[in-house]
């Protein structure tokens, strides 16, 4: 599995290290009901198919990244910088250059 | 028809010919008293459990694929009572009671061999870590015995003990810990459930899951509408998919875990063997094959497959420990796909929908539960209270925070 | 025997070897197999579950019978492919799974008792009584079960592993690779060839037909030629491409030096991970057997491997040929053979309307019913228009057809799909991205074809990348149909074989159908069916055809079990290369490394680092004297101790303070310029992260440390909250662990040994820094301490660590002080009640650890509001505690911890201990712990239970810090 960073390119697997779902993102606000923190801890769409995750390019660049891919068939859609996100892309549904 | 040696010798003897289905292939009825969704080795003993224990017979497991093609299909047939927390402690050490017995119960060899655990440790943290572990074990009625370095190497000489990069201080050494052969297990509590009645049936998958005023009331599925008052979902990596046909978000995400067996080999290792430092384990199947693994490819992913990365990891793993395995030929490598909690921990509880229970959250620990899972999923089925072993696999304990956190890893499901 | 005029081995040589004992001569270029063969050995191994006696089927990796243990000095290599090991001079072979000798077999019992080994038999019976499982049955299972045996010893070889990309890789070269990647290495881009064989040219070796009016190996030489002639083009023989993976990453095994004597400095196998942006699998295509009776023995031998040992090695593997064969093509086999001499006994072929004119005699519609030969194959027996005859023949060629060799192509999980016309699986489309099946491997059965599919797929694949390809001209070669009639076995009474290696047969498919097996993977599993070493590549599709005959389904509503990787077994050292010995996970040395060895401390794995455990002096015999006197040197001198494996991570920015603010639970927005604070981390979930100190250097400039364990965790989490939630803020993070070395000096006469040394002496108050200078370097200066004793840690440029390490130790040792180690370290910290990850292990809150008024009620920080879940505060949480052995016996950590009275077992656990040591300074064994509502219990009496250990002793229940509890020393 390659993951194309948008800072250092293509680079192997093994260079990242994975947290879980886009989730984490979303953290609520601090006087957010138990549900909310329960929901952003713990509970996960957990799609087939089409998700979006959260990768840190630990021995690269250290920027976190939020890649689009499919869980099914690991195809990478899209990769962009936690840091510089602004509203999701729709995925281009083109498989990245290995 | 019973299983023993001289049927095995008067079958032989006239061709084998009067061997019978080990179970039927019933077309579904219009209704049961209770379905099971998924027909791996939890829902098969549960289903199992359900007809011996309760007196239940008018149940279906409907199963998308064949019998046992889930993850009791793939892993490495570790069997273990050496969890240490309670809520743990209790459940996995009814489950190796359960398995001590299994053969006879069922009367079906599933080649339960209690060849011994041995868990390495390698520094006194862990080897504290690891005595709370065995003294915890002793406290369930279980058993351990902390080796050092010089009882490792009786057992295991062949250890590299000079050279490795984490040297061994010793191990927790669970003698009742072993494997077995995993098809068996799936086939043997198939056969069983089928001989009690259970219809088993195959190719049929759940689409749907139909609710009436909070209450469940059937299944919908590829061969057809099924009524039923009580289902259960037990459908390990793919109990997000069928949960949310019920509406409900999940505390699981699903990873691959990869495994590998060798060629057959003559006896080597006769122990089940685990390296936490390298995340590797190992044991030899009575065919010969070296069967081993290691930790998580850690993204989310229903491939069942994985990739070089954790490959290379668990072999260099296996060249540090014991390199006298070097020689040995990988033959085959597969995934299975692991429905990982936010504490490491299983659950088994009723749903916010009356009459659907869920029975998930296996981790990579699955394969050794799958006694007692079906044993507390049938008593929560059938009685409505949760088993005393597994009163502590709540859904709602994330919420409340009575975590079940044994690697202490956290709410990072790809972590335990 | 050799055949005169044939073959591609180099005859002017000779190569001696040895198999089980007896000495052999062959050629360079010869496989073991093909030299065993031109020797007349033909009996070269023992099938698994019978021990039927078993020669040589193919002549390539896909071997299932002649498999065999390689010696080499004290090692040994077990299931060696006899048809892939290249003989060397001094090769010594072995067979395998047969005792005592391969002759004279003593579980071949295990064959007249086959009609109690049916599938599955072993689920039937074994169970009673139950205890003779494991010391019984299963003990005798496994000695007869395996194949070759390891030597038990440390492989001590030397493997490796290598990276290479490149735009175009081309598995496989036969015809199809071979102009695959002339074509796009005229293009000029990078391409690599790689091949399992140890010389290139596939079938091309083995056949007599010709390409482009040359032979076929001579033209194989000239696009060679041409290939390593160009700097784009790797050739990588003797390279098997094992398995396929995400984004065009492939995993391949080279035999680097398996064909050679074993040399010290030459890897015996290279594992590549070869990452491609086009594929060609130009794999080619494999002969299947047909099933009937007694269909194992040695001289039973496919028909395109009869051609391999004769053309490409020159040798006849029989003196009196016969030919079972469904297809016309195969008939070259026996032409071939006539041709060089050998006689034809005859061609057996199914089809009714087969050709009879032949230069030998042909049964058309015939079927082989038996064969006779215990050893070796001596006759066979046909029905031939209703009439049954023996012929007498040594050596029996079969051909059921090809299948192509399309494993790759289903390791992300890619279907085959049946193609009625050549009565095969062929891989279907864009099964792995970027990958292109070409040639036989997608079904195209013949050379002309091939050599044209394989131009056509160099194109395609160069296109998707956006390279063109010139169009290169294809040479002429055969052209013949390849018709088949499908026959998969042959009916008829006694044991017929599928899955020779792992002893399947029709009988056994048919029984698990009986039996509802009838799903192809409950088939599989039930039987063992495609299982062994071959993995089902002679014998799958088979299986699956009589599976689908006796459950009435076709073949495609059967469906296929998938193949994973690897595509022919893979040696574990050779994935596992660099693993070996240290080289599983980095070192990491400190700069006072080896200082620390020079005074002879024992270094202790800390995670990744080596840290000294103790500094033994003359006379010392025990780690615990050693240990004992550097605690009380540190609490009446002075000592000094490396702490740089603590994570330190520079943060800097105008929002360097608000970000501390949100990533401790405490705050540091208020903290001076010059001061350090003891900081407390938590993970989102609630739980303790880490804790450690933060030095505010300047207004927007701050030194965080972590705790060795956690410091990468730690980095990875900021960076998550920096990027993930304040990306708009003016701070940045990075790690500076190991740009500088730090020590700390601890001590009642800490201050003194640093007045003395300094070159700006700081009067700092306790928790103060300073930017200081020593011997003309800059330093910074910590008045914190791990010890309880006044303490300061100085940091300075890694590079001058060492230096300034030994300066160090050798000032404290004048004023009667010294090194402390890990050791003393830890009893220091437990006696003040200090705690490490043995205590914040992860389910720990800052309630736990009595730190919840740390968690600041004015701020929102990472972890606070999940840590106010119910079940994360209250009595029924454990609570750190000391524990003092009331008797002054020793204690352990690990011990259980239970009310005085109560029975010991699970249900009335109070808790555990974490931490132990002697404590010379209060002359007691102490303890840290976690305790039910501990902090109510202060005073109590508990008794510990170690089973594991045999100690049951009374503790009693105490603070945390039983050293200094109002820290004066500390602020000395």
């Amino acid at each position: 599995m390659r993951i194309p960073c948008p800072l250092c390119g293509p680079r192997d697997r093994r260079e990242f290290y994975y947290y879980g779902a886009e989730d984490y993102l979303h953290r609520p606000a601090p006087d957010a009901p138990p549900e909310a923190w329960d929901a952003y801890l713990h509970l996960r769409d957990n799609p087939a198919g089409i998700t979006r995750d959260l990768w840190y390019h630990e021995t690269g660049c250290t920027a976190w990244l939020l890649v689009t891919r499919n869980t099914v068939t690991h195809e990478i859609l899209e990769v962009a910088l936690v840091a510089g996100r602004t509203a999701p892309k729709p995925a281009r549904g083109r498989r990245a250059a290995p | 028809m019973r299983y023993s040696g001289l049927k095995v010798i008067t079958e032989g003897l006239f061709g084998n010919t009067g061997w019978r289905p080990a179970w039927r292939d019933p077309a579904p009825k219009p209704e049961y008293d209770v379905i099971i969704i998924g027909g791996g080795g939890h829902g098969l003993s549960t289903a199992y459990y359900l007809a011996k224990n309760h007196g239940l017979t008018n149940i279906a497991v409907l199963e998308k694929g064949w019998i046992g093609s889930g993850n009791i299909g793939r892993n490495t047939t570790i069997v273990r009572a050496n969890y240490f927390l309670p809520g743990n402690s209790e459940f996995y050490s009814h489950s190796l009671k359960l398995w001590e017995g299994l053969e006879a119960d069922l009367n079906y060899n599933v080649m339960h061999s209690q060849r011994g655990l041995i868990n390495l440790f390698h520094s006194d943290g862990q080897r504290d870590a690891f005595a709370r572990r065995g003294n915890a074990m002793i406290n369930q009625g279980d058993d351990a015995i902390l080796l050092d370095r010089e009882g490792v190497r009786e057992h295991l000489p062949y250890l590299d003990f000079e050279q490795t990069r984490f040297p061994v201080y010793g191990g927790l050494l669970h003698p009742r810990g072993g494997s077995a052969r995993h098809d068996a297990v799936a086939w043997g509590y198939a056969r069983g459930a089928d001989r009690r009645g259970v219809d088993l049936i195959q190719n049929c998958e759940v689409t749907g899951i139909d609710i009436e005023d909070g209450a469940v009331r059937g299944v919908q599925t590829t061969r057809g509408a099924i009524r039923a008052r009580k289902v259960g979902i037990i459908v390990a990596g793919r109990s997000g998919q069928v949960a949310a046909m019920a509406g409900m978000r999940l505390p699981v995400e699903s990873h691959i875990l990869q495994a590998f067996v060798t060629e057959g080999l003559k006896p080597v290792i006769n122990h089940v063997v685990s390296f936490g430092m390298g995340h590797f384990y190992i044991s030899q199947s009575d065919k010969g094959g070296l069967v081993f693994g290691g930790d998580l490819d850690f993204y989310a992913s229903y491939a069942s497959r994985g990739n070089l990365p954790m490959v290379e990891h668990v072999m260099e793993a296996g060249m540090t420990l014991m390199p006298m395995i070097g020689r040995a030929k990988v033959l085959r490598s597969w995934g299975g796909i692991m429905d990982m909690t936010p504490d490491g921990s299983p659950i088994i509880d009723r749903t916010h929908i009356d009459g659907l229970f869920i029975d998930c959250g296996w981790n990579y620990g699955g394969f050794k539960a799958v006694p007692a899972s079906g044993w507390c999923m049938a008593h929560l089925m059938a009685t409505g209270q949760p088993h005393e072993v597994a009163r502590r696999f709540r859904l709602d304990r994330f919420a409340t925070g009575h975590l079940l956190d044994e690697e202490g890893t956290g709410s990072q499901h790809n972590l335990h | 025997m050799r055949v005169a005029g044939k073959g591609l081995v180099d005859r002017s040589t000779t190569v001696s070897f040895r198999f089980d004992g007896q000495s052999l001569a062959g050629h360079p270029g010869d496989t073991l197999a093909s030299a065993l063969l031109a020797n007349g050995v033909k009996l070269v191994g023992r099938s698994f579950k019978y021990h039927r006696p078993r020669g040589i089927l193919t002549a390539g990796s896909e071997e299932p019978n002649a498999l065999v243990e390689v010696l080499e000095g004290n090692q040994q290599t077990p299931n060696v492919r006899a048809t892939v090991q290249e003989i060397f001079e001094g090769l010594t072979a072995q067979s395998q799974n047969r005792w005592p000798s391969l002759r004279h077999d003593l579980l071949s019992v295990n064959d007249l008792a086959a009609p109690f080994l049916s599938a599955g038999f072993y689920y039937k019976t074994f169970m009673w009584p139950r205890a003779f499982w494991e010391k019984l049955y299963e003990p005798a299972i496994r000695r007869a079960a395996g194949l070759g045996r390891l030597s038990g010893r440390h492989d001590g070889a030397v493997y490796e592993k290598a990276w290479a990309h490149c735009d175009l890789l081309v598995i496989g070269s036969g015809p199809t690779g071979l102009m695959a990647a002339l074509t796009a290495a005229r293009a000029g881009a990078d391409v690599i060839l790689a091949d399992e064989d140890a010389r290139m040219g596939g079938r091309l070796l083995a056949e007599t037909g010709q390409v482009g009016g040359q032979s076929g190996p001579d033209w194989v030489a000239g696009v060679l030629a041409e290939l390593a002639a160009l700097p784009n083009v790797r050739l990588m023989t003797r390279t098997t491409v094992t398995g396929a993976y995400d984004d065009g990453t492939f995993g391949a095994l080279e035999r680097v030096g398996l064909h050679l004597a074993p040399q010290a400095d030459l890897p015996r196998e290279c594992f590549w991970r070869i990452v491609a942006r086009r594929t060609v699998l130009a794999a080619g295509a494999l002969e299947r057997p047909i099933a009937f009776r007694n269909n194992d023995r040695p001289g039973i031998m496919l028909a395109g491997a009869i051609r391999s040992f004769l053309n490409r090695y020159g040798v006849a593997a029989g003196q009196r040929v016969t030919l079972f064969a469904n297809s016309d093509a195969a008939r070259q086999t026996a032409r071939d053979l006539q041709a060089a001499g050998i006689p034809v006994a005859g061609v057996i072929d199914p089809r009714p309307d087969a050709s009879p004119s032949e230069e030998f005699p042909v049964y058309a519609g015939a079927e082989v019913i038996d064969t006779a030969g215990r050893l070796a194959l001596s006759e066979i027996t046909i029905r031939h228009k209703g009439s049954v005859t023996r012929i007498e023949t040594d050596l029996l060629g079969l051909s059921g057809g090809w299948n192509p060799t399309l494993h790759l192509t289903c390791h992300m999980n890619g279907r085959p799909i049946w193609s009625p016309e050549i009565a095969a699986f062929v891989p279907a489309p864009n099964a792995v991205p970027g990958l292109i099946p070409a040639g036989s491997a997608a079904g195209v059965f013949s050379t002309a074809r091939c050599l044209a599919d394989g131009v056509a797929a160099a194109r395609r694949a160069l296109a998707g990348i956006g390279q063109r390809a010139p169009d290169v001209p294809v040479p002429e070669a055969e052209d013949g149909s390849y018709e088949l009639q499908p026959l998969w076995a042959v009916p008829g009474k006694g044991r017929a074989w599928l899955d020779f290696a792992n002893d399947v047969t029709v009988k056994d498919v048919r029984l698990s159908v009986q039996e509802n097996f009838r799903s192809v993977e409950h088939m599989k599993r039930y039987t063992t069916q495609g299982m062994a070493p071959d993995q089902g590549k002679n014998s799958n599709v088979a299986a699956l055809a009589v599976l689908a005959d006796a459950t009435g389904r076709g073949i495609p509503e059967t469906g296929t079990t998938t193949f994973r990787p690897p595509f022919s077994p893979v040696s574990i050292a050779a994935m596992g290369a660099g693993g070996r010995a240290a080289g599983f996970a980095p070192q990491r040395f400190l700069t006072s490394d080896q200082a620390s060895r020079d005074r002879g401390a024992p270094m202790i794995e800390a995670g990744l680092w080596y840290r000294p455990g103790y500094f033994p002096r003359p006379g010392e015999t025990t780690w615990r004297e050693s240990c004992d006197r550097e605690v009380a040197m540190v609490r009446s001198t002075v000592g000094v101790t490396d702490v740089s494996t603590l994570g330190k991570i520079d943060i800097q920015g105008a929002d360097a303070a608000r970000f501390l603010d949100l990533v401790y639970t405490n705050t540091f927005s208020t903290l001076p310029v010059g001061r350090v604070r003891y900081g407390l981390m938590l993970r989102e979930d609630g739980m303790v992260l880490d804790d450690g100190t933060t030095a505010r250097l300047d207004e927007h400039h701050f030194l965080m440390t972590t705790t060795t364990a956690a410091a990468g965790q730690v980095m990875r989490h900021l960076d998550f909250v920096q990027q993930a939630f304040c990306a708009a803020w003016d701070v940045r993070t990075i790690s500076v662990t190991e740009t500088w070395a730090q020590f700390a000096v601890a001590g009642p006469l800490a201050r003194r040994l640093l007045s003395g040394f300094l070159e700006t002496p700081a009067g700092l108050p306790f928790m103060g820094c300073a930017a200081v200078r020593l011997g003309g370097v800059a330093a910074r200066l910590f008045r914190i301490s791990f010890s309880g004793e006044e303490g300061y840690e100085i940091a300075v440029p890694a590079r001058y660590g060492e230096a300034l390490f030994r300066d160090l130790v050798a000032r404290a040792e004048t004023l009667g002080g010294g090194a402390y180690g890990m050791e003393a370290l830890n009893v220091l910290r437990i006696e003040k009640g200090f705690i490490t990850h043995a205590e914040i292990h992860g389910r720990v809150t800052a309630f736990d650890i009595g730190l919840d008024r740390m968690v600041s009620p004015a701020k929102d920080c990472i972890g606070k509001a999940a840590s106010r879940r119910p079940g994360l505060t209250g009595p029924e949480r454990e609570q750190l505690v000391g524990l003092r052995s009331k008797s002054g016996a020793a204690i352990t950590a690990g011990a259980h911890l239970f009310t005085p009275g109560d029975a010991v077992g699970r249900e009335t656990g109070q808790g555990y201990v974490t931490s132990v040591g002697f404590s010379p300074t209060l002359g007691a064994w102490l303890a840290l712990g976690f305790l039910k509502n501990g902090r109510a219990r202060i005073g109590e009496t508990v008794r510990l239970v170690d089973h594991l250990r045999g100690i049951d002793v009374l503790c009693e229940v105490a603070d945390p810090v039983f050293h200094d509890r109002e820290g004066v020393k500390l602020r000395a």
